[in-house]
């Protein structure tokens, strides 16, 4: 514990990123508390105020109908932060089972669940996620699926290479020895030596996932108005570059915080937990 | 030069980390003339194996290492160098060999791409022909048959032993004045050992070499070195010329350590009490072995 | 004396990239029960691969291993297991870095339901209290315990199983020497204690002289020679034998001796 408060505290950018992580989720979670004009996240207009730029009480300032920029982008923090948690929760257990299951069973099992992660990884994540969508409506839901499933070949090929590698230690070879099943081998033996390359991922992959679906808004599918979403908001905004640049790099900047915030605070965990990913 | 090859006195070494400082050498001093092979015993965690990469000047660039002591070679006090002076004599004046010889070679590039840095440290204007010649003059030295074929070949190629002659060879190949071996042979079959410890026993009184051997192997102690120093715990507790210490070991670590050895005459299984008392008394120097009557 | 291991004409062939290799050619050689039989050899011999046969680990190409008078299976029942336990070399790699040293004992524990649930803990506390080591190291985790403790881990977790018969492969050749000792007279009071028989996997002749009934000795996947320690170490038959007991590096000047005596019986 000492250990890891040291690491965290010792490096200004680890610091940062533990910063800026829990203003993000703080905010998020506290949405309905700290912002102004938290109707606004649904259909409400105020033309009598649009497209004003940053004042008070508008700090961020407020969009082509009205709304409280800064308000939409706390809930679509919360949004996102929740997008990026279903899918990891999703994907994670799936990608993990058929990587364990690949890189201990070998045979035709590996040849065969390797295979279709290969398939899965070769195609461009957002060119997956769009057909996806396009053969579906583009609802958030939905655009959750998509990210889904893009996402669960990463941790399977990580967590392959970790089964390989382990799968010829001393500990695994004592545990067939003694008539461990294979299930018990792959789940209680294995899967512990893997988690911190898993849990590290984790933590980078949300700023990423977040990203992600952002680019998905940003061309239209994924979440649909009146819900808010960083990627839909600097679309839309950018038709109006420079002259209400508000409308684009306050949301723009948000995923910034949040990508580079989630990527300094998995470095750090990588550094603390000792691995892989 | 008519000093030893190599003296070092009262070396101390700390590690700072999360919890303080470690300390793992206490104030050790040795030395090696010239031509002798002089042997570091000791278990894991003695501190055997730092301080030859404290002479060797690898540890000095870890940050959390903290040095102290005097290390002079061939009258040259190593720590007012230069880091790039002290860089310049690894490999050229002082070498070493370690104990996996698999895996201390670059498994990506063939022997002879090893070779020739070794060979262009010491004379950087060596053209490729004369840096073959040489390395292959240098393999048959080491009694490998075909020394093109080992040349042109990669690490995983060879066999354990093979590669350990590689090594050797590499290692003398400048002529150092001074050779640190890591508990060479360890990895390997004992008939191979035995044979590369003759081996490496017959080139370094050809070419008079001083060696500092490190070891945990008492049998191979006794067979190889002039001189011993035993090591526990960062502290040097017994030296003796190794007719001496193997006939008459005092010190109640050296005794514990000797006891130990099961024996290929019988004798069963030793009986090793759990208690380690006696292990720190304090240094015992043979007669006639001690630092001071041998530097005098 | 019964015999509890036998292996007849048993021969391994290894395919290594499209090439057939014989890592052991036509072994034939029984353990008998409470002895320790010493596999002795170098790299290449055939021992490893031996072993990994009889602990099931893999089957062989050709002929039979049988324990106790019945035959065993390529494929492993859990009561085979449960009679033949291994312990390895790397005291580093051999336990579970993520898991704590009970929960790796416990292991052997519920695979073989052995015990009350509920008793299992207090029989991990009794395992390891049986090794040297005190009861509450079942918290700690591996990377806590030195060499030698590992080790000691280990052989508790081969007895946990109450096999009869224990491979154990080099099992002291990475500790250091004053360890090595001791752990060698833990092995030898344990097998005294439970009536255990070992098959004792090393490459180091001054071990086996102390520690081994009988000795086989084998080169390139052949037994070039099985007889009782005595006889071994005495007169070898074969010249390889000779040769590896003249390779050992020994303390003292009997034992240069007996080198020497051994090497002058030499075939010419």
């Amino acid at each position: 514990m000492k250990k890891t408060l040291l690491i965290l505290t010792r490096n200004p950018l680890s610091l940062l990123g533990l910063f800026l992580v829990t203003v993000i989720v703080l905010a998020a979670l506290l949405a309905d508390f700290i912002t102004p004009f938290p109707e606004h996240v649904g259909a409400v207009v105020d033309f009598a105020n649009f497209n004003q730029p940053p004042h008070w009480p508008n700090i961020f300032g407020t969009d082509l109908v009205g709304r409280d920029l800064f308000t939409r982008i706390v809930y679509a923090y919360r949004i996102s932060l929740i997008l990026a948690a279903v899918v990891l929760i999703i994907a994670v257990p799936i990608g993990v089972a058929i990587g364990l299951a690949a890189g201990y069973l070998g045979g035709w099992t590996e040849y065969v669940l390797m295979r279709i992660t290969d398939i899965f990884l070769s195609i461009p994540p957002l060119v997956l996620a769009m057909s996806i969508m396009g053969l579906l409506e583009p609802t958030l839901t939905n655009g959750m699926i998509a990210v889904t499933a893009m996402w669960w070949p990463w941790y399977t090929r990580l967590v392959y290479s970790i089964t390989r590698s382990e799968r010829e230690e001393g500990y695994v070879l004592a545990a067939e020895v003694i008539g461990a099943s294979k299930l018990h081998i792959m789940f209680r033996e294995i899967l512990p030596n893997c988690v911190p390359s898993i849990v590290t991922k984790m933590t980078l992959d949300f700023g990423f996932v977040i990203l992600i679906a952002s680019s998905l808004s940003f061309l239209g599918l994924g979440v649909q108005p009146p819900t808010p979403d960083l990627g839909s908001m600097v679309a839309d905004g950018a038709k109006y570059l420079p002259d209400s640049w508000w409308l684009t790099v306050f949301p723009g900047l948000a995923i910034l915080f949040a990508v580079f915030g989630f990527n300094l605070i998995g470095d750090a965990l990588r550094e603390i937990l000792g691995g892989d990913a | 030069m008519t000093g030893p090859t190599l003296r070092i006195q009262d070396l101390r070494l700390g590690f700072k980390t999360w919890s303080g400082m470690v300390d793992v050498l206490h104030g050790i001093s040795l030395h090696i003339g010239k031509g002798e092979r002089v042997a570091l015993v000791g278990e894991s965690g003695s501190g055997k194996s730092v301080t030859a990469r404290i002479v060797l000047g690898m540890l000095q660039s870890m940050k959390s290492a903290r040095i102290s002591g005097r290390l002079s070679f061939e009258g040259i006090d190593l720590e007012k160098l230069k880091a790039r002076d002290r860089h310049q004599l690894r490999g050229t004046r002082m070498s070493m060999i370690f104990q996996d010889p698999t895996s201390s070679l670059n498994p990506v590039y063939p022997i002879f791409t090893q070779f020739r840095e070794v060979l262009l440290r010491a004379n950087p204007t060596i053209t490729e022909p004369e840096a073959r010649l040489k390395a292959i003059s240098a393999l048959a030295d080491v009694a490998i048959n075909e020394p093109e074929r080992v040349l042109d070949s990669y690490a995983f190629q060879l066999s354990g032993g093979m590669n350990q002659r590689v090594m050797i060879a590499m290692a003398l190949v400048n002529n150092p004045s001074l050779l640190l071996a890591d508990e060479p042979g360890t990895a390997l079959d004992v008939t191979v050992q035995a044979q590369t410890l003759k081996l490496m026993s017959d080139l370094v009184e050809q070419h008079g070499t001083s060696v500092l051997f490190i070891s945990h192997n008492l049998g191979v102690v006794r067979e190889f070195a002039d001189r011993v120093y035993v090591i526990y715990k960062g502290n040097i507790v017994e030296q003796a010329t190794t007719d001496q210490l193997f006939a008459n070991p005092q010190h109640p670590y050296t005794r514990a350590l000797l006891k130990a050895v099961p024996r290929i005459t019988g004798g069963g299984i030793p009986d090793i009490p759990e208690s380690t008392s006696g292990f720190l008394d304090p240094l015992i120097a043979h007669a006639g072995a001690s630092e001071k009557e041998l530097l005098s | 004396m019964s015999t509890i291991l036998s292996l007849e004409n048993v021969s391994k062939e290894f395919s290594v990239n499209g090439r057939r290799t014989k890592a052991v050619d036509n072994v034939s050689f029984s353990v008998e029960k409470g002895e320790c039989l010493a596999i002795v050899g170098e790299s290449g011999s055939g021992k490893s691969t031996i072993a990994n046969m009889i602990l099931g680990i893999y089957g062989a190409t050709v002929g039979r291993i049988a324990f106790a008078g019945e035959v065993l299976p390529d494929r492993r029942e859990k009561h085979h297991r449960r009679a033949i336990q291994l312990v390895q070399q790397n005291p580093l790699s051999s336990l579970n870095p993520r898991r704590s040293i009970g929960a790796s004992l416990r292991l052997a524990l519920d695979v073989h339901d052995i015990g009350q649930k509920s008793a299992r803990a207090a029989r991990i506390g009794a395992l390891l209290e049986e090794v040297g080591l005190e009861p509450d190291y079942a918290r700690r985790s591996p990377s806590a315990l030195s060499g030698g403790q590992r080790q000691r881990v280990a052989i508790a977790r081969a007895l946990a199983c109450e096999s009869e018969l224990v491979v154990l492969d080099e099992p002291t050749s990475a500790l250091d020497v004053l360890v090595q000792a001791r752990v060698l007279r833990l092995l030898s009071e344990l097998k005294a204690r439970r009536g255990l028989t070992y098959i004792f996997i090393t490459h180091d002749l001054s071990v086996v002289r102390n520690i081994a009934d009988r000795v086989a000795v084998f080169e390139r996947g052949q037994l070039i020679e099985i007889g009782t320690t005595e006889a071994i170490f005495s007169s070898p038959a074969h010249d390889y034998t000779r040769r590896l007991i003249s390779a050992v590096p020994v303390v003292s000047a009997e034992e240069a001796e007996l080198r020497q005596h051994i090497m002058e019986t030499q075939h010419a």
